[in-house]
């Protein structure tokens, strides 16, 4: 009799475990939290630390623990915080990133382990075309979505000679060919300083003597708010137009707004996006942290929901890969950017959006929405990716 | 053309004149007390973050730089103390070590102390903006880095060939036991002359620091400038250091500048895109293997 309790006990507990989900979703953060680089990796941790948060510390209705670990833009410490994250935190899902040097770099050790990784900012063009992967999505961008907006923008505006700079990394060359795709012809001048430049006395001195109407500039983090103040304190002419990717164009940026009243930005969101969701996420970011949100911020606080959606649609049951990608592709959630699906490539498909950076009443400075430059944009990788 | 030569040509001398202070400290501790000090770069930090730290608290760019110096003075006297006097006797591999330990204990330790990310220090409003140089804007502060760049060059000069203390400084480099048995204090000479070379760091990273940013670790890679600029200078040798600098400074700026566009003119703009760059910024590394095939002790060596 005795035995016989024991074996039906051990049977229904087993099949007690097998039903049951797992009690806690486990997430590396891996990001670029140290140095002038730094700036948009803590505003991806802001906005990812809101979205749960708002969850109640759940991710998809199971307990989320957060692992974060700061790269330090340097890609051989962030493949050693991945390994560690990777083999003894054996998280489920690897998320954050700023920089796609960084990504490329980490990215095959986790696919190889079967974590998924899903971007809040880095969208490589390396995994949207033949190296895309089931288990990478993007919540952000694919890298060239922006910068194809500006070159847009530009060639509506019809100017003559257009320069543009960006860093000779990987999304430096996405910025380039996306910039020039839709610029439809070549630049007066390309420049590409090393990543992490923060003097660009040499680069200034040949914008000035390259005679340009225009100048997009993609320069991250620290680089950007460098170039700025030396290009202001070089005296160049006002009358040059410029032009910078949206994500470059927020808060950090932002305290110099001197120096860029009515400066353009191209982007997939911005802070006064007509939604519900997206009033929701500001009203509470700024109560939270009592600054405007960045793009990046609202990218991670978009990838947050995501994975919320996705863990809630497996009920919990994250270690079932295949089913978690599913539901990730459906990317069932209320997006701050308002309509948000996935391409074949996990890659979003959106609206890229002109915004202006302007004085508020306040004093202050912030970027308002001026018009919608491309709908549903797709990137033009996706026809390579296998992957349906 | 000319307009971008001209500014081009300035903006070499600027970034050259700044690896001449941090260089001639380098070189100037290594000259007299054979002493190899990794840990130069973290006092190019350290006057950084002094600065930063009073000027954001005065208001004034001024005070931060005239508060610092003699801060960082104040430490390299007592690091000499504490630490390097008793490196000198050991050989050029335990002052690597030493100094390499130094270098990530001040790097972690500007790291607890500030945080990690970078502190802000910006032009005096006096030079934050351009002035007119015969037609071209030109921004004041780069105007103002060279010169005051310059000044501590001749100022250097005329100490080192001029004064008693310098006499005893280029005394000590060549005959260090000469030097003591005329009966001149050789503990304060090299007191002296280690706390001068990390002040002109911290100066050399004072006049940066608006120019880069004030963060931990911004020292390293201008110690790596400051090596080639002492190797291809000829190690210990001011004057040398002051040619290295510039000819860094000018190969660094015009590879930069003008590489990619020498590219682009036979190569399609794709390849040229990823060569310039990646070449332009070897430029300076190619220049000193070269130094050192051809004069394998640098341009001036000291000891002959």
């Amino acid at each position: 009799m005795n035995r016989i309790t024991t074996i039906a006990g051990a049977v229904l507990l087993s099949m007690a475990i097998g039903a049951q989900a797992a009690e806690v979703v486990k997430i590396g953060f891996l990001t670029t939290l140290s140095g002038p680089a730094s700036a948009p990796g803590v505003d991806e941790r802001d906005g990812f630390t809101l979205a749960l948060k708002t969850l109640g510390g759940k991710l998809g209705g199971v307990r989320a623990e957060v692992i974060t670990v700061d790269d330090q833009f340097s890609p051989d410490a962030a493949k050693q915080g991945a390994d560690r994250l990777l083999k003894r935190e054996k998280v489920d899902i690897l998320t954050g990133f700023v920089y796609s040097n960084i990504l490329l770099a980490v990215a095959p050790a986790a696919f190889a382990s079967k974590t998924v990784v899903i971007s809040a900012n880095a969208g490589p063009a390396q995994f949207a075309g033949a190296g895309c992967s089931p288990y990478f999505f993007s919540a952000s961008y694919q890298n060239d979505a922006t910068h194809e907006a500006a070159g847009k923008l530009m060639a509506d505006k019809g100017y003559k000679r257009v320069a543009v700079i960006a860093p000779n990394y990987p999304a430096g060359k996405d910025a380039s060919a996306g910039f020039k795709r839709f610029l439809k012809k070549e630049p007066a001048l390309e420049l590409f300083p090393k990543l992490g430049q923060l003097d660009f006395a040499t680069e200034i001195a040949q914008l000035r003597a390259a005679n340009i109407d225009a100048v997009y500039f993609f320069l991250p983090g620290g680089m950007g708010v460098n170039f700025v103040k030396q290009y202001a304190a070089a005296g160049m002419d006002p009358k040059i137009v410029r032009v910078m990717p949206a994500y470059d164009a927020d808060q950090q940026m932002l305290s110099n707004g001197d120096l860029l009243a009515g400066v353009a930005n191209t982007g997939q969101w911005s802070s006064d996006l007509p939604n519900e969701q997206n009033r929701a996420f500001v009203t509470a970011f700024v109560k939270e942290y009592g600054h405007q949100p960045s793009m990046y911020s609202s990218q991670a606080y978009d990838a947050a929901m995501l994975i919320d959606s996705a863990v809630k649609a497996v009920g919990g049951k994250v270690e079932n890969r295949e089913a978690l990608i599913a539901a990730l592709k459906v990317a069932n959630f209320k997006s701050v950017r308002g309509s948000f699906k996935f391409a074949a490539n996990h890659y979003p498909i959106q609206n890229q959006y002109a915004r202006v950076i302007t004085k508020g009443a306040d004093g202050k400075y912030t970027n308002n929405m001026t018009q919608t430059l491309m709908s549903d944009h797709v990137d033009a990788y996706v026809g390579e990716c296998k992957m349906q | 053309m000319a307009n971008l030569i001209f500014e081009q040509v300035l903006n070499s001398l600027q970034f050259g004149v700044m690896l001449f202070l941090i260089a001639s400290g380098l070189t100037l501790i290594f000259g007299v007390m054979n002493f190899v000090n990794l840990a130069h770069g973290s006092f190019f930090m350290i006057g950084a973050y002094l600065a930063a730290c009073i000027a954001g608290a005065t208001g004034s760019f001024w005070l931060g730089l005239l508060g610092a110096l003699p801060l960082t003075a104040a430490l390299g006297f007592l690091l000499e103390w504490l630490v390097f006097r008793r490196l000198y006797k050991k050989d050029h591999m335990v002052h690597v070590l030493a100094t390499f330990a130094l270098i990530l204990i001040f790097n972690d330790g500007v790291r607890m102390i500030w945080g990690p990310q970078p502190l802000p220090l910006n032009m005096p409003a006096a030079f934050a903006g351009p002035v007119m140089l015969f037609g071209l804007p030109y921004s004041s502060f780069r105007l103002l880095v060279m010169a005051v760049g310059i000044v501590v060059a001749i100022g250097l000069y005329f100490l080192i060939n001029r004064t008693r203390l310098g006499m005893w400084v280029r005394a000590g480099s060549n005959n260090l036991e000469m030097v003591t048995a005329m009966g001149i204090n050789i503990r304060l000479l090299f007191r002296l002359v280690f706390s001068f070379g990390l002040v002109l760091a911290a100066l050399a990273g004072i006049m940066l620091g608006p120019l880069v940013a004030v963060q931990a670790g911004m020292g390293d890679d201008v110690l790596i400038l400051a090596f080639v600029v002492v190797v291809i200078g000829g190690i210990g040798s001011v004057p040398g250091a002051a040619v290295g600098a510039l000819i860094v400074g000018v190969v660094d700026t015009l590879g930069r500048g003008l590489l990619p566009q020498l590219f682009a003119l036979f190569l399609s703009p794709d390849a040229a895109a990823s060569v310039g760059p990646a070449l332009g910024s070897m430029m300076i590394y190619l220049v000193m293997i070269a130094v050192l095939f051809w004069r394998p002790s640098g341009l001036f060596p000291a000891r002959s």
